[in-house]
């Protein structure tokens, strides 16, 4: 019998340098409805981990527990060596190196584009304007949209508006980048021009959690694919493995439905 | 079955121009007056009607009018002309009692104070409604200019007599009102309105008191509690200004309820606005004041513009605790014995005060709106 949970650690090579993110037992509800049950999760720094599973599996809730836009209410939580408790201090330490990508992008519609990347870097890491600036237009032609630094979110397409809020969340510089859900509020035209970014990402080694369908993506880049169902994690391992040899019927049944799809 | 043909080349169609009677003018008015049998039947109905009455009232305010009167030798004014005369207005009680109606109870020869403060008042409003002026030296702008204001209404200092406030009346009592109601409202509204939705429980429970109590009581009750009942709970000695009292009301009630404007432009904003500057690590100040604040209030610029409206005309209220501002002065005019009766020209003169201010803010704030917006448009 294998113990479960050592399923979901990193590969051997990493286990050395200490955790980007650990996740311990972690149970959250809302309500009566009990949708984290007993989550382990742990991801190395340079991991890419995709989480994959049905609506209402509970993979949105769990990534957005990482920097606690959720709270968890059982297990314990450590963000690059830091503990999610109520301390205020600790949690704004997380956020400073932990940036999330939204499925509905959440720019600030009343900024910029420019404005909307440089704000957190000015107030948050006190970083003067001009170097904001600098460093903003850099992550801009990093995710190819230099050109509409002047513009309004509202003035972009969705694929555009999306590589800026991954531009506005690298502009943290962050340790770790979770995105929830990044392309599936897109056209189809759309969805490519964001995951070349995502993958373009992987490549600098960045730590990344991703909750996507888009299981080209996975192949490509996860080191790791989490599958989830019910608020459970089912099966986790490499891509290979989890999409060419199922182990539960549930993943098989998940990955038969989303293949029809495509 | 191997003939594989090349792909036609996909050619868009040029754009045409719409049809010539849909657009324009004329288009705008066969969809909106001419558009059935019945519309084409009410509008011609209805532009009969307005025709009519605008005929009416040009009549009966311009051409039939009487501009002025005689005065007698006992001094009174000789309005016999204006009561035989019934079907033209007499504007003569206007222009004999413009100074009182403006200024009240002001002495006549220092009118002149008030008059500047007035101006100064409308020059305040302009300067701070244009954004180049959007800076931090208004503060400065609008401290100075309220001191000066005080200086020229108050007196007793560079050789200026000293006038009691008992003695301030007209419009500068309306303007006094409503600017530092306003003002001061304001940002207690939107304080209110952050800690209806705060976490801590002592906060909220604060803040949704304020506003029920406050905004389940008339005005007019309040207007009477500051000035009849609060005084009593004073010290003996200790005399709060009646005008002060009326204002400290004023400020209470217009805060009660653009709190829950400015709420309900807190409850509009998406979730995700939140969250991503959550997750960006902003603190709640720089969250509130970066992200929220501006959009919620642009969202809720037309309601807060009418509750200012509102306000504005609200402070005609004060009327009813002695306090003599633009409406109580013009009602008062008409008591002496030469000029009862004629209340529907100062009540049309007085009208005519507000509406202005009034259009005024209602034209700004579509101008502001659609300036503040304008991220919104492609």
């Amino acid at each position: 019998m294998n113990d479960t949970a050592d399923l979901h650690v990193a590969s051997a090579a990493r286990k050395d340098a200490p955790p980007a993110i650990v996740m311990d037992k972690v149970n959250k509800w809302y309500g009566q409805l009990h949708v984290l049950k007993d989550v382990s999760l742990e991801v190395a720094f340079g991991e890419r981990v995709v989480v994959c599973g049905p609506s209402g599996s509970g993979k949105s809730t769990m990534i957005r527990c990482v920097n606690r836009l959720e709270q968890h209410q059982e297990g314990r939580i450590v963000v690059d060596g830091i503990e999610l408790t109520d301390d205020l201090r600790a949690l704004d330490a997380i956020r400073r190196e932990v940036g999330m990508v939204f499925q509905s992008f959440n720019l600030f519609p009343h900024l910029t584009v420019l404005d909307n990347c440089t704000l957190a870097p000015i107030w948050v890491r006190k970083m003067p304007k001009k170097e904001a600036e600098e460093l903003a237009m850099e992550y801009l032609r990093r995710v190819k949209i230099p050109e509409q630094a002047l513009k309004y979110p509202g003035q972009l397409s969705g694929g555009q508006q999306q590589r800026v809020a991954i531009a506005r969340a690298l502009c943290m510089k962050p340790k770790i980048m979770l995105f929830d859900e990044p392309t599936s509020a897109l056209d189809p035209e759309m969805i490519k021009e964001v995951l070349d970014t995502m993958v373009e990402l992987a490549a600098t080694g960045m730590t990344m959690i991703v909750v996507t369908h888009e299981m080209g993506f996975a192949r490509q880049v996860a080191d790791r694919v989490v599958f989830m169902d019910q608020g459970e994690i089912v099966e986790s391992g490499p891509p290979e493995e989890i999409f060419g040899n199922p182990r539960t019927d549930r993943l098989r049944l998940f990955l038969s439905q989303i293949l029809r799809g495509h | 079955m191997s003939d594989i043909t090349a792909p036609t080349r996909f050619t868009p169609s040029a754009a045409r121009t719409p049809p010539l009677l849909t657009t324009g003018p004329i288009g705008w008015l066969r969809a909106n007056l001419f558009s059935s049998w019945l519309s084409t039947a009410v509008t011609l109905l209805l532009g009969y009607l307005l025709v009519r009455w605008a005929m009416g009232f040009v009549d009966w305010a311009f051409v039939k009018a009487i501009w002025s009167v005689e005065t007698g030798a006992d001094g009174r004014p000789l309005t016999q002309p204006c009561r035989v005369n019934r079907e033209g207005a007499c504007w003569a009680v206007v222009t004999e009692n413009h100074r009182f109606i403006l200024f009240g109870l002001y002495p006549y020869d220092e009118q002149w104070r008030p008059l500047v403060a007035c101006i100064l008042f409308v020059g305040l409003y302009i300067v701070s409604a244009m954004r180049r002026f959007w800076r931090k030296e208004l503060a400065l702008i609008w401290a100075v200019t309220l001191t000066v204001i005080g200086i020229l209404m108050w007196g007793g200092v560079f050789g200026l007599t000293f006038v009691d406030q008992e003695r301030w009346g007209g419009l500068p009592i309306t303007l006094i009102l409503s600017t530092f109601g306003l003002a001061f409202a304001f940002p207690l509204a939107i304080l209110v309105a952050l800690g209806r939705r705060s976490n801590l429980p002592a906060v909220k429970i604060i803040c949704v008191l304020y506003v029920e109590l406050i905004r389940g009581v008339p005005l007019i009750s309040l207007l009477f509690m500051a000035s009849v009942v609060f005084p009593l709970f004073l010290p003996e000695g200790l005399n709060i200004d009646k005008l002060l009292r009326a204002q400290v009301a004023v400020i209470l009630f217009a805060g009660a309820y653009l709190a829950e404007v400015v709420r309900g432009g807190l409850q509009a904003l998406p979730r995700g606005q939140y969250e991503a500057a959550d997750a960006l690590g902003l603190s709640y100040w720089q969250k509130t004041g970066f992200i929220i604040l501006p959009q919620a209030l642009r969202l809720v610029i037309p309601p807060l513009v009418n509750t200012f409206i509102g306000f504005f005309k609200d402070t005609s209220l004060v009327l009813i605790i002695g306090i003599y501002d633009l409406t109580n002065a013009a009602k008062t005019a008409i008591v002496e014995p030469a000029w009862v009766g004629f209340g529907p020209e100062v009540y049309v003169f007085v009208g005519l005060i507000y509406l202005v201010f009034c259009f005024a803010m209602s034209k700004y704030s579509q101008g502001l709106e659609a300036d503040l917006n304008r991220h919104r448009r492609r």
